[in-house]
């Protein structure tokens, strides 16, 4: 075989598996425009129905208002709660300094399912089930893994030094961490609070379990309507939560690379 | 992990442990109250028993645990798990190792391609499964495809077809990027050398790439596993509740049944999965090196 055939032979192999990769995000956009009353294909003629569909359907409307509030505050908390610790973890050493930081990011390495349940049955003692708080507290033990390991990496790569410099200068610890280290940890704090909002968002199996039947949130409202209903109203959700991941899929890429703030 | 001790303590100690404390007190308490609390309580609510009233029985006992053993509806549950977190894994190994190769060496693009591959893993499990319903569906895309071509589809949803076609597709983004890593330490010019020597491609591929990235290889496939595992959602939807997995059963004995203490003794048979891959991959890893 020569080594062009075998190269354009490899190029169709990576682009076939490329294609399925990203079919399902893909597919739901034509689908979205469908004019039928169910999800068929091809469509039988287009339109822009299942859009206007979506914003009169009173559940989905309510729900994106709760899930986008909801990853508002969860985005905040995490901020606030992960940054004093990732500062606690990288300026100062201590014994189980690395056992803590294995702690911290533990839930993520349970099953969601597990954690879910396990969450579930503990809140439904303090009636915490259904409720803001519950979903709150839920939701952090998720975020903040992430949003400490993205801060605790670029705490550990600023500029040698300048904190130094400017506590020899005179500046307190906390004029030092205000002037200094926070304007140099903005990309960090970008991409923790990116991937905050979007693990809060779109959470699904722990939301599930604790938010009941009373909070909407909209993956929840997305399960339940797929499970019974199969109407191309989800894929015009679909459509619209594609081009919204991607916005912040940018912003993370921009702030500090994609790569680095997913990995496990 | 970040290994890098921290900077300026060969001069001082760094904040007071006051200090420390106050800074790592929040995290601490949602751990605890999110993390260490229920999955305690959980490990103990797996030897308790419902009541035929609903309410739990203080009573400490077996009793689910010898009735979920002796189930063989459950081995069976858990073997079907096992056996197709094992076939997942394996085509999304199969699938996601030329794209890998492809991404750690192109030149160009290199860097979109990336995005491409990984960026899926922010959109929401449910909006990827939900794309794979319409492509998958009696009335979907790929059953269309089929009719046109003159063919009579076979059934895609429903069953296990389905579920292994959308975990697959949903976890290929988790074994790039472990096979992205370990194909950082390749070095090209050893398949140059092996080149020059007279190796053909395929020996190049079989004698040198694969061995150099068997690390990234049992990385990649231990997290695929534990999460074809433990997956709930796309199973859930693809399958329409026709293929019981541990999963899918945790949720129905939590939510519909409402029989805790069988749901929390699935949990921990889930945990034990886990444990036998993690000890598994421990064994293999040490043979490689």
């Amino acid at each position: 075989m020569s080594a062009r055939i075998w190269h354009i032979a490899h190029l169709i192999g990576i682009i076939t598996i490329m294609a399925f990769l990203l079919a399902p995000v893909i597919l739901v956009f034509p689908i979205s425009f469908s004019a039928d009353a169910y999800v068929a294909w091809p469509p039988s003629a287009w339109s822009t129905r299942w859009y206007g569909e979506l914003f009169r359907n009173e559940e989905m409307v309510q729900a994106f208002k709760n899930s986008m509030v909801l990853a508002l505050i969860v985005t905040s908390l995490t901020l606030l709660i992960a940054t004093p610790a990732a500062v606690a973890l990288t300026r100062s050493v201590f014994p189980g300094r690395e056992a803590l930081i294995s702690f911290f990011t533990a839930p993520l390495l349970l099953p969601s399912i597990v954690l879910g349940l396990a969450i579930l049955i503990i809140f439904v003692g303090y009636g915490l089930v259904g409720s803001w708080p519950g979903v709150m507290i839920g939701h952090l033990v998720i975020t903040l893994p992430y949003a400490l390991r993205v801060l605790i990496t670029g705490l550990s790569t600023l500029p040698a030094n300048v904190e130094d410099a400017a506590g020899t200068l005179g500046a307190n610890p906390f004029v030092v961490f205000r002037r200094v280290t926070l304007p140099l940890i903005v990309p960090a704090l970008i991409a923790s609070a990116a991937l905050a909002f979007i693990v809060s968002f779109d959470e699904v199996v722990i939301s599930l379990f604790i938010a009941g039947t009373q909070l909407k949130l909209l993956p929840v409202s997305l399960y339940h309507y797929v499970e019974s209903r199969a109407d191309p109203l989800v894929a015009a959700i679909s459509a619209l939560m594609v081009l919204g991941t991607l916005a912040i899929v940018l912003v993370v890429e921009r702030a500090v690379g994609l790569r680095r703030a997913v990995a496990k | 992990m970040n290994d890098t001790p921290a900077r300026g303590v060969e001069e001082k100690a760094g904040p007071g442990s006051s200090l420390l404390l106050t800074l790592l007190l929040p995290i601490i308490i949602v751990n605890i109250i999110a993390f260490v609390m229920p999955v305690a309580n959980l490990a103990a609510m797996s030897f308790r028993e419902a009541a035929s009233t609903g309410s739990l029985s203080d009573v400490v006992s077996l009793k689910v645990w010898a009735s979920l053993l002796e189930d063989s509806y459950y081995w069976s549950i858990a073997w079907r798990t096992i056996w197709l977190g094992v076939l997942i894994t394996i085509i999304t190994l199969i699938l996601s190792y030329p794209i890998a190769l492809f991404a750690s060496r192109a030149e160009r693009g290199r860097a979109v391609l990336i995005v491409l591959c990984i960026s899926p893993l922010l959109l929401s499990a449910v909006v990827r499964t939900y794309g794979w319903m319409v492509i998958l569906g009696e009335q979907g895309f790929l059953p269309a495809l089929i009719r046109q071509v003159g063919f009579t589809p076979p059934r895609l949803i429903n069953n296990e077809v389905g579920v292994v076609i959308g975990m697959t597709e949903i976890l290929m983004p988790y074994m790039i990027l472990s096979l992205l890593s370990g194909f950082g330490k390749l070095d090209v010019t050893l398949e140059q050398a092996a080149e020059t020597l007279g190796a053909n491609r395929f020996t190049v591929l079989r004698r040198i790439v694969l061995p150099l990235s068997l690390p990234g290889i049992l990385l990649g496939s231990l997290l695929c596993f534990v999460l074809a595992v433990s997956s709930f959602i796309t199973p859930k939807m693809l399958a329409g509740g026709r293929v019981a997995l541990l999963a899918t059963e945790i949720y129905d004995q939590a939510i519909v049944t409402l029989n805790w203490p069988l749901a929390a003794c699935l949990s921990v048979l889930i945990l034990t999965v886990f444990g036998a891959a993690l000890l598994f991959y421990g064994q293999l890893t040490k043979i490689i090196e």
